[in-house]
């Protein structure tokens, strides 16, 4: 019982840094109908700003400044790379932003080196917020979950409630009939992919520092973003955040549920012993192979459901 | 008209070409050629290596090298790839360079073996050393094992059996966790043949793999550490791996001992920080506060000066004493010929920067060195990557205890 409501206060906090990332990626996704390859940089240069920033004027404003400054450089990127090569089409665009990051990691190497940084959670942040069952919940951890949770709630008021955010949702499933009716496309583009990048920036202030802030932190960190994105559906940002939080619960119990195909099968009187076929296979326990389901699920979820949980359209 | 310009040019490149290229086996510096990825995602390993290894020449050229000659070294970027560590290889021979030299991934380091082995046999005027600084494959000096090849750094069985040694008396109850590929396997496997052979009081109470640099939240595995009531962590996991853990480990409050493999190399202190205080200990061969322990003030003066001329610790006090080891052999062989020094090292004992005794052993060419496990804490002389936490040594384990059965069956040279 103690083990179940750990793991999952973990896979909530974990599913919910997954959805900070994988909202703006899924907005990205869904407007432009290519997968950003760069959206885990930005996920970087905003743990690599907060840090930067918090060693001068300290952690908070760095939580405003940090994603601001991803935003900039999403606007920038949008408005004067992207949109030219948006007219030869969506692999090129995913090239694109493929090089792109590539070309970021390489700039976040030489102007903050290959070892990580010493970003730290901040003294007000950094102390148990309460014992579970002996288990410590960290301050910083609660302060993720309640950043997300706001973060959720504002994205979705804002796409709901607002004029701006109507013509958004309305250019997520019919791009060419939002043109027809005489808004200013391009510039929807461009609000959401630096919104986007705002949210990814976000993301790596508040992981950067949960995490570790290393140049290898966005290549590590795309797959698994991807995958939520996939497996959420394309424009749907409610099937993102469910995907989100399965993702971050599926792995979290994966690791703790110590089963293998070879105990399922004995609880149904088969008995695996090295001489059964497949012996190797049957009997590698869940942790071991915890961190891949994500993937499993990906193929899954396209093989039977290729829309995604809750999509809307195709691309 | 342009023909003839052309061919006048032509030949006097070719001339220039056969001047510049004079024998490099000429009297002059020993050159040793090195291999390490200098590019890409392990750069920085191949970078922190080179510039220790360069302040290490300056001092033993400082000291006579070898030969009244001095020690010169060739960089190659082998990009983490076997086969540019072969290229390495082969620009090493063309030179007649008498040594190549490589520290990281043993599937580099057996493709080497394999290299070398294979040039000596064909090449008998033209062999070639191999000395592996960090390789650390248990095989590479057992059932891999080659004459050519000399290991001057504690293989997975000894830092197994040192990190064993480390446990205290009331630690009864362990935890493994390791990553899963061929080096997680070895550690997981030696560590269990120590326990059982040295600490059979202690109980494994869980035993786990996790794949190579997939997980990003550790704390689940924190949930199962802490519910199986383990009083120490051991894991020979490294990069964000090990530091993840020991982060996730720390934000949950676990209160236990951390035994790592990896947590002194570059970033390791950066990544943990102040957090680790007291907890996190590693394995290692060297770190800045030994020479303070054991009043070595030359030894502590020498590091001392690798500190306020470079922005990060020295840690490869091995690779003094490989060169240390070089400088001994050839002057004793009175040659830099692969043959001859290469006889001389085998069996040769020297004394160390820190004062012990290490040997070549002969039967397998694994060097048999004293080895530590350190604590990462507060209060230390000189700390690590500006944390002010750094390393205090909890456990030394001398070169005899570390004489460790090998199966090594080695094809020495007839001529």
């Amino acid at each position: 019982m103690e083990v179940l409501i750990v793991s999952l206060l973990n896979g909530l906090v974990y599913g919910m840094l997954l959805f900070m990332l994988a909202s703006g990626l899924t907005l990205i996704f869904s407007m432009m109908g290519v997968l950003n390859f760069a959206h885990a940089s930005m996920y970087m240069l905003g743990a690599y700003f907060a840090y930067s920033i918090s060693r001068v004027i300290g952690f908070w404003p760095a939580l405003v400044i940090a994603p601001a400054l991803c935003g900039l450089l999403g606007a920038i990127i949008e408005m004067y790379a992207l949109r030219r090569v948006h007219k030869n089409g969506h692999i090129a665009e995913l090239l694109f932003t493929f090089g792109l990051a590539f070309i970021i990691e390489k700039g976040v190497q030489m102007a903050w080196g290959l070892l990580p940084v010493p970003y730290r959670v901040p003294a007000v942040l950094d102390h148990p917020l309460f014992r579970i069952y002996g288990s410590n919940f960290h301050a910083y951890r609660g302060f993720m979950l309640l950043i997300s949770a706001l973060m959720f709630v504002a994205i979705w008021l804002l796409l709901t409630r607002t004029r701006i955010g109507l013509v958004i949702q309305a250019a997520l499933t019919h791009p060419d009939m939002v043109g027809a009716l005489g808004h200013n496309v391009p510039r929807v583009f461009t609000i959401v992919f630096a919104g986007g990048s705002v949210l990814a920036g976000l993301a790596g202030v508040i992981g950067g520092n949960f995490l570790v802030t290393e140049p290898s932190m966005a290549i590590t960190m795309g797959p698994i973003v991807f995958v939520v994105v996939v497996f959420g559906g394309l424009g749907s940002l409610a099937g993102c955040f469910i995907a989100s939080l399965i993702m971050g619960l599926v792995q979290t119990f994966a690791v703790v549920v110590d089963v293998s195909f070879a105990d399922l099968l004995a609880r149904v009187g088969l008995h695996v012993t090295s001489a059964t076929p497949l012996a190797e296979f049957l009997t590698i326990p869940l942790p071991r192979v915890g961190a891949l389901l994500p993937y499993l699920m990906l193929i899954l979820v396209l093989l039977v459901k290729p829309r995604g949980l809750m999509g809307t359209r195709d691309t | 008209m342009l023909d003839r310009l052309n061919r006048i040019v032509s030949t006097l490149l070719a001339i220039a070409l056969v001047l510049t290229a004079a024998p490099a086996h000429a009297q002059g510096t020993i050159k040793i050629m090195y291999t390490d990825p200098l590019s890409g995602p392990f750069a920085q390993v191949g970078d922190q290596n080179l510039q220790q290894f360069k302040y290490i020449i300056d001092y033993i050229n400082g000291r006579g090298g070898a030969l009244g000659r001095k020690f010169e070294l060739v960089s190659f970027d082998n990009k983490s790839q076997p086969s540019e560590a072969l290229l390495a290889l082969k620009a090493a021979t063309d030179q007649n360079i008498p040594v190549i030299m490589q520290c990281s991934g043993s599937n580099i380091a057996a493709a080497l073996i394999e290299g070398v082995d294979k040039h000596n046999e064909r090449n008998p005027d033209n062999r070639i050393v191999y000395v592996n600084c960090g390789a650390v494959a248990t095989e590479l000096t057992n059932e891999k094992c080659s004459y050519w090849h000399f290991r001057m750094d504690a293989h997975v069985g000894m830092k197994a059996e040192t990190m064993v040694r480390a446990l205290p008396k009331d630690v009864t109850k362990v935890y493994l966790l390791n990553q899963d590929y061929l080096f997680g396997q070895s550690v997981q496997r030696d560590v269990k043949t120590f326990l059982g052979k040295l600490r059979p009081d202690v109980k494994v109470v869980g035993d786990e793999l996790i794949p190579l640099g997939k997980v990003k939240d550790f704390s689940p595995y924190i949930t199962k550490i802490k519910a199986s009531g383990a009083q120490a962590l051991l894991t020979g996991n490294w990069g964000p791996d090990m530091t993840l853990l020991i982060k996730a480990g720390m934000d949950a409050g676990l209160d236990i001992r951390y035994y790592t493999m990896y947590a002194h190399l570059g970033g390791g202190a950066t990544a943990i920080g102040p957090a680790g205080n007291g907890k996190v200990r590693s394995v290692m061969s060297f770190h800045e506060n030994i020479a303070v322990e054991t009043g070595k003030t030359d030894t502590e003066g020498w590091t001392k000066q690798f500190r306020s001329t470079h922005d990060f610790d020295f840690y490869a006090a091995g690779f003094r004493t490989i060169f240390e080891f070089l400088q001994a052999a050839m002057n004793k062989a009175g040659s830099a010929d692969p043959v001859k020094f290469s006889a001389a090292l085998e069996g040769l004992t020297i004394t160390d920067m820190l004062g012990h005794q290490v040997t070549m052993r002969k039967a397998d060419h694994q060097i048999l060195s004293e080895y530590f496990v350190g604590v990462f804490t507060k209060g230390v002389k000189y700390d690590s990557e500006k944390t002010g936490l750094g390393w205090r040594t909890e456990t030394t384990v001398l070169p005899k205890d570390l004489d460790q059965p090998n199966t090594c069956n080695m094809k020495r040279p007839t001529s």
